[in-house]
């Protein structure tokens, strides 16, 4: 019989960034007591490493911007494997969100006639990024923060208690989703900060816990990155679609060695920024794609004269989706025209004044003056690929982001598949975020109303065997054992998982490799059950890696396997033995479901693969969206049948 | 590419207790000082409490105190000490520690919601708001505040006197009334509160000194002192004995 703390809540949002904490919003102001859970400290979440803006059709600094053609710039980026509808609405209802978060206290920088300034970016056909100089996530976050404790003020003036109605558990990790047969019940979790576990029953879990870029190497990602929610959901029974698409940003700096990933913003290319090689060639001429041919700048003069005049010129290639970016600078590299530390050179100190630099890329030119001792305005930047987001997430119903086959399951945020298809362009995720976290809270609200007095019953037997879990690395085989059963350091397992995931899962992706990297994570899942923590539990960062070892485990299989199987290169997924696009693959999702019953704790045989694959045709792409684009597009992306219906 | 090995000295222990604990650890070129706390998690301290998140000076986790200063341990270059230097990490010192780094950085989330909310202005829709860049600016640069409690942890105010905590906001806290208070559209006078009047009489700003400890260690570099707290002050005292103003605000305030 379990002895887990409990309480009771309407919705549990699972992640306090911004999809999270914007679920978290509505739910509260639609009537339902809404906890928040979070690993890190309130307001610290991954979403303040945002820095180039909110995408967002406001047309405020190009009146020919509406809601059309930012879906079509959308569903260009994502090669048309997003769900269409998603796309949809994330363009009708962002511009809205952007608004709401003025009324609530944000402060963006304004345009000369007094309203939110937009921004250029990589894929976006007019200047679309509300933005607060290169730091908008940290805008974003502190104004749904704020607005969180403006409601705990009002909970706090009718109940005299903050958190009647609004509760922020911070700093803590939930390791299970709890069922009541087929539906959600709650969730288990810990505190970090005294290692006591406790349950939070309720009808409908948020799971808002952003990405998957702690399983790599080289990452722009936080420490929190280790796919706890694509894990939870699996665990739960919700397939993950297309977990093949990885997101490498194609500037994170590259030196020096300890800060190798961290993101350098896309609007330094938004503003003006050039990529060059070591030859002093501006090399992106050359490897616009023949989708995007028309599009882009042909020379160098058209694309400098593009930023001042843009309805007379063309972009230039610097501002293609991150993919095409990321793919022709790593190309650059390995033909041996790298710079010194293994990346490329990216100059903005040539083309702005220096206090314009300082003005418009703040955040940058602290980054690389503290970080990497560049002064930014006076020499160029050394960048190169590093991962960034994971476009492949957890299937949801693009209305509601419920989650499919778990009744009371909500995903939003970058733990929610389809919105992006096979590539994510700039400024897509802080929209994405606002529009389907509203949409998660609200749909959850609704969701826990209508369950009424049936409300679902926490199981102690899944409250025991989570506990029998969470506790397992305390016990780990001891030294005195056989020299096979000999504990395993979760920090060298870790290490080892990012350079598997680097070496054989990356950028540019081989067969052989990905089967090699199958094979590899398979023995590291055997040693991970091993993995062991001296100490104890209070706030143990050698535990909590243990733990989250299991989710990174478990969502790298679900990449190198969806890799493997999909025989062609679109966005995020790039196959050097399939080189292009196929547009056979254009109407199939991957989906991936873990291979035995979940219900029970992960004692599961861990030599065998732990995920199953199956395909999924895609909805059909409503006709009067298609209609939005020239027939000789789409015949590069629609299969035959697609296209003669 | 060329390593050392340096002497480091870490605060490890609890609420309890605890002490400061050498340890010889590789350092390479162009690390920080967190990368350091993290190569000793990983060869030789697997439990050592440390808060972090982006590594980049974004999210202001990972503050502590280096050699007795308050710092960020992810914007620390080890290239800034001698390299026969022993270089001592100790928790925030105006907080209770919780483990080895980590503190219990409550009284922030506490102040945070004493001060009260944004008021936006009424009849102004979404999308209707009209504000001009040099306006905002002022408020811009406050909420530039990554709330990495640096300020709040070197202000002597708290740091010395910890009975002050009951009456004082802190330098973070009082800078958001002051973001507020020169906030382009918040209708906080309108709805009848003074924001001024309430830093002074409610969040401690008399207790200020203006020794500019706070700005001192904004990892930021905010002007806390110069562009949020002595305007504030300024502010408040005008109201306070000004009759002519106070006066204004009866009669505007009965008006409404």
């Amino acid at each position: 019989m379990s002895v887990v703390d409990r309480q009771e809540w309407d919705v549990v949002v699972v992640g306090a960034g911004g999809a999270g904490l914007r679920a978290a919003i509505e739910a509260r102001e639609r009537g339902a007591r809404t906890a928040v859970i979070c690993k890190s400290l309130f307001g610290k979440a991954h979403t303040v490493m945002a820095e180039g803006g909110i995408a967002a059709a406001m047309a405020n600094a190009n009146e020919h911007d509406n809601w059309q053609v930012h879906f079509r710039d959308t569903l260009r980026g994502g090669k048309f494997l997003n769900q269409w509808r998603m796309a949809e609405l994330h363009a009708q209802e962002a511009p809205d969100r952007v608004w709401e978060l003025e009324t609530w206290g944000a402060l963006f920088d304004r345009t000369k006639d007094g309203r939110i300034s937009q921004r250029n970016f990589g894929g976006h056909e007019y200047p679309r990024l509300a933005h607060v100089g290169d730091r908008t996530g940290l805008e974003l976050i502190r104004t749904l923060q704020q607005k969180i404790v403006s409601l705990q003020q009002e909970d706090h003036r009718e109940t005299g208690d903050y958190e009647s109605r609004l509760k922020v558990f911070q700093e803590c990790t939930v390791t299970r989703v709890l069922k009541d047969g087929s539906r959600v019940s709650g969730v288990f979790a810990y505190e970090r900060e005294t290692g006591r576990f406790f349950v939070l029953q309720a009808p409908a879990v948020v799971i808002a816990t952003g990405g998957i870029g702690k399983s790599f190497k080289v990452t722009s990602n936080s420490w929190e990155y280790t796919g706890d929610g694509h894990a939870l959901a699996l665990l739960a029974g919700a397939p993950l679609l297309n977990m093949e698409f990885v997101q490498f940003h194609p500037t994170g700096m590259v030196w020096p060695p300890s800060v190798k990933g961290i993101l350098v913003t896309e609007s330094v290319r938004g503003d003006g920024g050039v990529l060059r090689n070591s030859e002093g060639k501006r090399f992106m001429f050359d490897y616009v794609p023949d989708v995007f041919k028309e599009k882009y700048a042909e020379s160098e003069e058209e694309g400098d004269r593009w930023y001042e005049d843009p309805d007379h010129n063309r972009r230039p290639p610097e501002l293609l989706p991150r993919d095409e970016v990321a793919r022709a600078i790593n190309s650059e590299v390995k033909a041996g025209r790298g710079s010194p530390h293994g990346g490329v050179f990216l100059d903005v100190s040539t083309r702005m004044p220096a206090e314009v630099i300082k003005r418009r890329l703040p955040s940058m030119y602290h980054q690389f003056k503290e970080l990497a001792d560049v002064d930014i305005t006076a020499e160029a930047m050394e960048v190169g690929p590093t991962c960034h987001y994971v476009m492949g997430g957890i299937a949801v119903d693009s209305e509601s982001a419920a989650a499919r086959g778990v009744p009371g399951l909500f995903a939003a945020g970058e733990v929610a598949g389809g919105m992006h298809g096979s590539n994510r362009l700039g400024g897509n995720s802080l929209s994405d975020l606002l529009v389907f976290g509203r949409r998660a809270g609200l749909h959850a609200a609704q969701y826990t109303a209508g369950a009424g007095a049936g409300r679902p019953e926490v199981d102690d037997e899944q409250v025991d065997a989570a506990a029998a879990e969470a506790l397992r690395p305390f016990s780990a085989e001891g030294p005195g054992d056989q020299a096979d059963h000999a504990p395993e350091n979760p920090y060298t397992l870790h290490q080892e998982l990012q350079q598997t995931m680097n070496d054989l899962v990356g950028i540019i992706r081989r067969e052989g490799e990905m089967e090699h990297a199958l094979e590899k994570l398979a023995e590291l899942r055997v040693r991970a059950w091993r993995a062991g923590v001296e100490g104890h539990r209070q706030f143990n960062p050698g535990w909590h890696l243990a733990l989250d070892l299991r989710n990174m485990l478990l969502v790298s299989e679900c990449v190198a396997r969806a890799a493997l199987e999909r025989t062609e290169s679109r966005g995020g997924h790039t196959r050097e033995d399939h080189p292009t696009m196929d547009r056979a693959w254009r109407n199939v999702n991957l989906l991936c479901a873990p291979v035995e019953p979940t219900d029970g704790p992960a004692a599961t045989d861990p030599v065998r693969g732990r995920i199953a694959l199956t395909r999924e045709t895609t909805e059909p792409i409503r006709p009067d969206l298609l209609a939005l684009f020239e027939k000789e597009e789409l015949v590069k992306y629609l299969t035959e049948e697609e296209l003669y219906e | 590419m060329s390593s050392y090995e340096a002497r480091f000295r870490v605060w490890r222990g609890d609420i309890e207790g605890g002490g400061l604990k050498d340890f010889e650890v590789e350092v390479n070129d162009g690390e920080v000082v967190l990368d350091i706390i993290h190569r000793l998690q990983s060869t030789q301290a697997p439990d050592l409490a440390v808060r972090w998140n982006c590594k980049a000076g974004k999210c202001g986790s990972c503050s502590a105190e280096i050699n007795g200063r308050p710092r960020l341990l992810c914007m620390t270059r080890m290239s800034v000490f001698d390299r026969a230097e022993t270089i001592t990490v100790t928790p925030l010192r105006a907080f209770p520690v919780i483990r080895d780094l980590v503190t219990d950085v409550g009284f922030n989330y506490q102040k945070a919601r004493e001060v009260p909310a944004f008021v936006p202005p009424e009849g102004v829709g979404p999308g209707e708001y009209r504000m001009f860049q040099e306006d905002v600016d002022r408020s811009q640069e406050f909420r530039k505040c990554i709330e990495c409690f640096l300020c709040q942890d070197t202000c002597h105010v708290v740091r010395d006197h910890e009975e002050n905590k009951t009456a004082f906001a802190g330098p973070r806290f009082l800078m958001r009334v002051a973001e507020l208070d020169m906030h382009p559209l918040d209708a906080a006078e309108e709805s009848g509160l003074d924001r001024g009047r309430t830093a002074q009489d409610e969040h401690g700003l008399g207790y200020c000194n203006i020794t500019k400890c706070c700005t001192d260690v904004c990892p930021e570099g905010i002007k806390i002192t110069d562009n949020a707290l002595i305007p504030l002050k300024e502010r408040a005292v005008d109201r306070k004995y000004d009759p002519l103003v106070w006066l204004g605000s009866k009669i505007r305030r009965r008006s409404s």
